[in-house]
């Protein structure tokens, strides 16, 4: 990276940094009441206990907004470490069994277990996004002609495809502990206790910071394994500690918001078309942006049919399948 | 060594000498790559070992390997929208700390590096935008930024029109003899190895068949044990050199299709 390539970048990443806490102000100051953003800008800086606008803003609005942020920086990340290690351009927690071992996990443990709110909820998270990985990837390899990006595609959607139909099953036989996580598995940030965001909160941080320190690594992996084995790097031991990140942060992703699909398809992919393939940049970008998008997201599905609200994970959905259409004519 | 189960080196015992091109020659799937890969310890030998300047490779930190040693695998693959310049500054990894990302040395290295390959000009192009060749100085760029005393070259010229095969081989040439680097290449092309290289190394499945100057193993008794070639050697009048001359049974044959114009 030369001088004036820092300095754009460091530019490019203030920008979007103001842009995300616009993006959060106003996903704040939207609702049921509209909120003024000098109201909302009160009452994150001063707030004042007998305002009701500033009780609504801290208590019930900028929880959900918080939750937004920290979802989208996740899935975001998680996809381009999975992007990079792979050297796949359609891999992302959704598409590859991750977060379909992760909801799973999560409906068994509060389901069987009566976990909600608490500190197990990420860890089962983390073991079924474990389990779905390696799931789908073991059923890829037995495919002739091994782990492509294609057999890797098809047995990610056979995995995720077998483990919603439990999922509804058990919730069918079990309506009442099950009441509320009808919209959680649809992908939703409504009604989320900040309990299980408190657990799920060092899982976030974790990962984050796991994902930067190898993201450097991960640029010269991104090469072929040969070359990056060439240039110094211990490959095995990367790939394990950037599995071990994107399991964390995708549990730490469906612990608090369920299933969000093609989140980090999209928004890596999106961020290296301005700062190319370098991974230091990329993986900051990708948090940066994803945080953003998917409170820009939230907003849309508060507003868009109001007062009736779209699970968010509707919204990504229907937004990312058309970009997951066209990575597979481009780049399969 | 090999991979997995199967063997696909044995019974070598080979020194690369300081300061020399010694060029890996054989028919396809003779091992040459594999022994490539075994000295820059991407492969482990199953039983043996390999040495690194009188020290066990093993002895090594990852690290400290690739500040020794660069190795160029057959036809890298840049990510897209990497452009030259980035490409290139990846052969600093081994020298770069998470808390010293870029020095002036750095930099001194990469612009080294591309001026010795005569990349300035396409410093901030895509590398997928080059043809051929240029992309393959490019990487040959990347491994020279890495600034190690040894490069290893798996079949740096597959691919190219034979004009940019042989400049890109006088370069390495260049590259080695002024540069005072040591340099092994895997090469599918004889008589490029014979043209450039300072000793020849000939492989059959597996096994070190002949070593030894272009002079002394290029002979048509040593073509036919090695590629089962029928062949005749004469010397390059220009360089004295050995040049392989392929002959096959019926020397004149019907052309199947012919065109002529006046």
């Amino acid at each position: 990276m030369n001088a004036t390539r820092t300095i754009c970048a460091a530019t490019g990443f203030w920008l979007c940094l103001g842009g995300v806490v616009l993006a959060f102000l106003w996903h704040v100051s939207v609702g049921a009441k509209a909120i003024p953003l000098g109201t909302v800008w009160q009452a994150i800086t001063a707030p004042q206990d007998g305002v009701f606008d500033h009780v609504v803003v801290r208590d019930l609005r900028m929880p959900r907004a918080i939750f937004a942020l920290s979802v989208g920086a996740a899935l975001s990340v998680a996809g381009a470490l999975m992007q990079g290690v792979t050297r796949n351009p359609l891999a992302e927690p959704g598409i590859l069994g991750l977060m379909a071992g992760a909801t799973f996990a999560v409906i068994i443990g509060i389901g069987w277990f009566g976990l909600a709110g608490t500190a197990y909820v990420p860890l089962f998270a983390a073991i079924g996004a474990l389990i779905g990985a390696v799931l789908v990837w073991t059923i890829a390899s037995a495919a002739p002609g091994g782990a492509t990006p294609l057999t890797l595609i098809l047995s990610g959607a056979a995995v995720g495809g077998f483990l919603y139909a439990v999922e509804s099953a058990a919730i069918l036989l079990n309506e009442d502990t099950f009441r509320n996580f009808r919209v959680w598995l649809s992908g939703s940030l409504a009604g989320r206790d900040m309990a299980t965001y408190l657990w799920a909160l060092p899982w976030f941080i974790g990962g984050l910071i796991a994902a930067l320190l190898i993201a450097h690594q991960i640029t010269a992996l991104a090469m072929g394994e040969e070359t990056a084995a060439g240039l110094g790097v211990d490959t095995f031991k990367i790939k394990v500690a950037a599995l071990g990140a994107v399991v964390v942060l995708t549990a730490a992703a469906v612990s608090v918001a369920g299933p969000l699909g093609f989140v980090g398809l999209v928004i890596p992919h999106l961020v290296r078309l301005f700062v190319g393939s370098d991974y230091r940049l990329i993986v900051p970008f990708s948090a940066i942006v994803g945080a953003g998008y998917v409170t820009l997201v939230d907003i849309a599905a508060r507003v868009v049919l109001a007062p009736i609200e779209i699970s968010t994970g509707i919204v990504t959905t229907m937004l990312g399948a058309p970009m997951f259409i066209w990575l597979v004519r481009v780049k399969l | 060594m090999g991979y997995g189960d199967t063997t696909v080196v044995k019974n070598i015992d080979l020194e690369i000498p300081a300061g020399q091109i010694t060029a890996l020659v054989g028919p396809n799937g003779c091992g040459k790559s594999t022994l490539l890969k075994a000295f820059a310890r991407i492969l482990k030998p199953t039983t043996g070992h390999v040495t690194l300047q009188g020290q066990p490779m093993t002895s090594y930190a990852t690290r400290d390997v690739a500040t020794r040693l660069a190795i160029l695998p057959q036809g890298p693959v840049a990510p897209e929208g990497l452009t030259v310049t980035e490409l290139v500054a990846q052969g600093r990894f081994p020298h770069q700390t998470l808390f010293r990302q870029w020095s002036p040395g750095d930099r001194d290295a990469v612009e080294r590096a591309m001026r010795l390959t005569d990349l300035e000009d396409f410093a901030d192009r895509p590398v997928h935008s080059l043809s051929g060749g240029q992309r393959q100085r490019c990487w040959l760029a990347m491994v020279l930024a890495q600034d190690t005393p040894l490069l290893l070259l798996d079949e740096p010229t597959t691919f190219l029109d034979l004009k940019v095969q042989v400049d890109l081989m006088a370069l390495l040439s260049r590259i080695v003899h002024e540069d005072g680097r040591t340099m092994v290449l895997v090469l599918h092309e004889l008589n490029l190895a014979a043209a450039f290289a300072d000793r020849i190394v000939m492989m059959r499945d597996g096994e070190i068949v002949a070593q030894g100057t272009g002079a002394e193993v290029i002979c048509p008794e040593e073509l036919r044990a090695v590629f089962d070639l029928r062949s005749d050697v004469i010397a390059d009048p220009v360089t004295g050199r050995p040049v392989c001359l392929p002959r096959t049974s019926n020397h004149v044959a019907t052309p199947i299709i012919a065109a002529a114009a006046e």
